[in-house]
């Protein structure tokens, strides 16, 4: 992170330059405290560039970002635009290499990696496209392990465990070992571990990558829920019936925002297949 | 499939649609045009738009002229006589070459893509900008068909798959959308 401005204060951003960036929203980059202290994350002029060989190449170049309080933001473009490592380091899974990062209206590039895991721990939810679960734990005790780790008591976590997995329908799977679930199943889980602190963001990346129609209908529908519920999504997908459920669509194209546009609410017709569809004989 | 006495006043387009569907309720059994109505909704469900029994009797007209189904009035006790259709063997014909036939698969969306090569070129628009647009309004007819997807009866099979079919299709519009930007802009 380049600036040592010290500052946990948002606001002091100035207006940068929105080029190759036709549509962006100026009711969403209005500078002032304001808005910044509603986000629930937010980034400037992001950058992530990797080394290899002598070799640099700049996978994220300089993104601004912003995910309201409660707000389902999907990022969308094709493989290689920087979508993933976008998400990655957002969530502070890798550093970035450029740009500041605020969670909570609280600059957290600048802390000590120990100091922004817990932050994470407490407000942050991952979901993976290869579902990332402890295969040596039960499905339980994977769901368990992120509120023992953010300080729960074993009857808490246990409590809100069977809450999740009982929600999620996988009230039955506790004591299973998650290899003997579906990929649906296992989504779920991901899922259920992923909200165990009721986290006001949810990161997800490609969470329906790996899933048949069935399954990504019951993940759009959990991710429906949690979205209802005020928790913020920020998720990454290829799959344009997840990101058609946001409230607005972020795409990416080179490593830098192409697009950032609301979701068109187009008026749906009345009489629903029978008027969206036609037959052809 | 052509209807041979389609009279400029007719609306072509409804009899091709529903000449076909007709023919192949009847092959299974003869039935009156209302019949043939209230069977072509249970079959598909909310997927089919709704024939108006007009448009029926019309169609079940052209087939007999056409030489493809052949009808006699069946007399009823209490109310006035009804017209049984029945398949003949020129009807049977012309349903199984169409089912025989492969269909066309669906077009690409040359309206779209005229516009794309040729506005920048007018210097009318830019190709970002056309393709964003094109994609904010995919992504509207998706949330809406997500919606409906969500809303259909589950076991309203033919309505549930015509849906899916819809969403691949207009995924792949957006897979095809990346591929022009990622040649294109």
């Amino acid at each position: 992170m380049s600036e040592p401005k010290g500052a946990a204060l948002p606001g002091l951003r100035s207006e940068a330059t929105r080029e190759g960036n036709a549509s962006w929203r100026p009711e969403a980059s209005e500078p002032g405290n304001r808005a910044s202290e509603q986000a629930t994350l937010r980034a400037r002029g992001l950058a992530k560039v990797y080394r290899n060989d002598g070799v640099s190449v700049e996978a994220v170049r300089g993104v601004d970002i912003e995910v309201g309080i409660g707000e389902f933001v999907a990022i969308m473009g094709p493989s290689g635009s920087g979508k993933s490592t976008l998400l990655h380091v957002l969530g502070g899974l890798e550093p970035a290499s450029r740009g500041e990062l605020w969670l909570r209206g609280q600059r957290v590039d600048q802390l000590s990696k120990s100091a922004w895991a817990i932050l994470r721990r407490k407000h942050v939810g991952f979901v993976f496209q290869f579902f990332n679960l402890l295969s040596n734990m039960t499905v339980a005790d994977n769901v368990e392990l992120p509120a023992l780790l953010a300080g729960a008591s074993p009857r808490q976590a246990r409590r809100r465990r069977e809450e999740l997995l009982g929600e999620l329908g996988l009230g039955d799977k506790a004591t299973a070992a998650p290899a003997r679930l579906s990929g649906g199943e296992q989504q779920r889980v991901a899922l259920a571990r992923a909200l165990a602190n009721e986290p006001s963001l949810l990161l997800a990346d490609e969470p329906t990558g790996n899933l048949d129609s069935t399954n990504t209908r019951d993940v759009l529908r959990l991710l429906q829920r949690t979205h209802d519920r005020g928790q913020a999504i920020l998720l990454v997908t290829h799959d344009a019936r997840v990101a058609s459920r946001a409230d607005r669509v972020i795409h990416l194209f080179d490593g830098m925002v192409a697009d950032d546009s609301p979701v068109m609410r187009i008026p749906r017709p009345v009489n629903g297949v029978r008027d969206m569809l036609e037959l052809r004989g | 499939m052509h209807s041979g006495n389609v009279s400029s006043s007719d609306p072509p387009e409804v009899t091709g649609t529903v000449r076909l569907h007709l023919l192949a309720l009847l092959a299974k059994e003869p039935a009156h045009g209302y019949e043939l109505k209230l069977a072509l909704e249970q079959t598909f469900g909310d997927a089919y738009p709704s024939p108006n029994i007009g448009q029926i009797y019309v169609t079940l007209k052209r087939l007999e002229q056409d030489g493809l189904v052949r009808s006699q009035d069946v007399e009823q006790s209490t109310r006035p006589n009804k017209r049984v259709y029945e398949l003949t063997p020129a009807g049977k014909d012309t349903l199984v070459s169409w089912v025989d036939e492969p269909s066309d698969g669906p077009r690409v969306r040359d309206d779209f893509f005229t516009k794309l090569i040729l506005a920048p070129m007018a210097g009318l628009a830019d190709r970002m900008e056309l393709i964003n647009r094109q994609r904010r309004h995919y992504l509207g007819i998706m949330r809406n068909l997500t919606g409906l997807q969500a809303s259909t009866d589950r076991e309203d099979a033919p309505a549930r798959l015509l849906i899916e079919g819809a969403v691949l299709h207009l995924q792949a519009d957006l897979d095809w959308l990346e591929r022009c930007q990622e040649e294109l802009v």
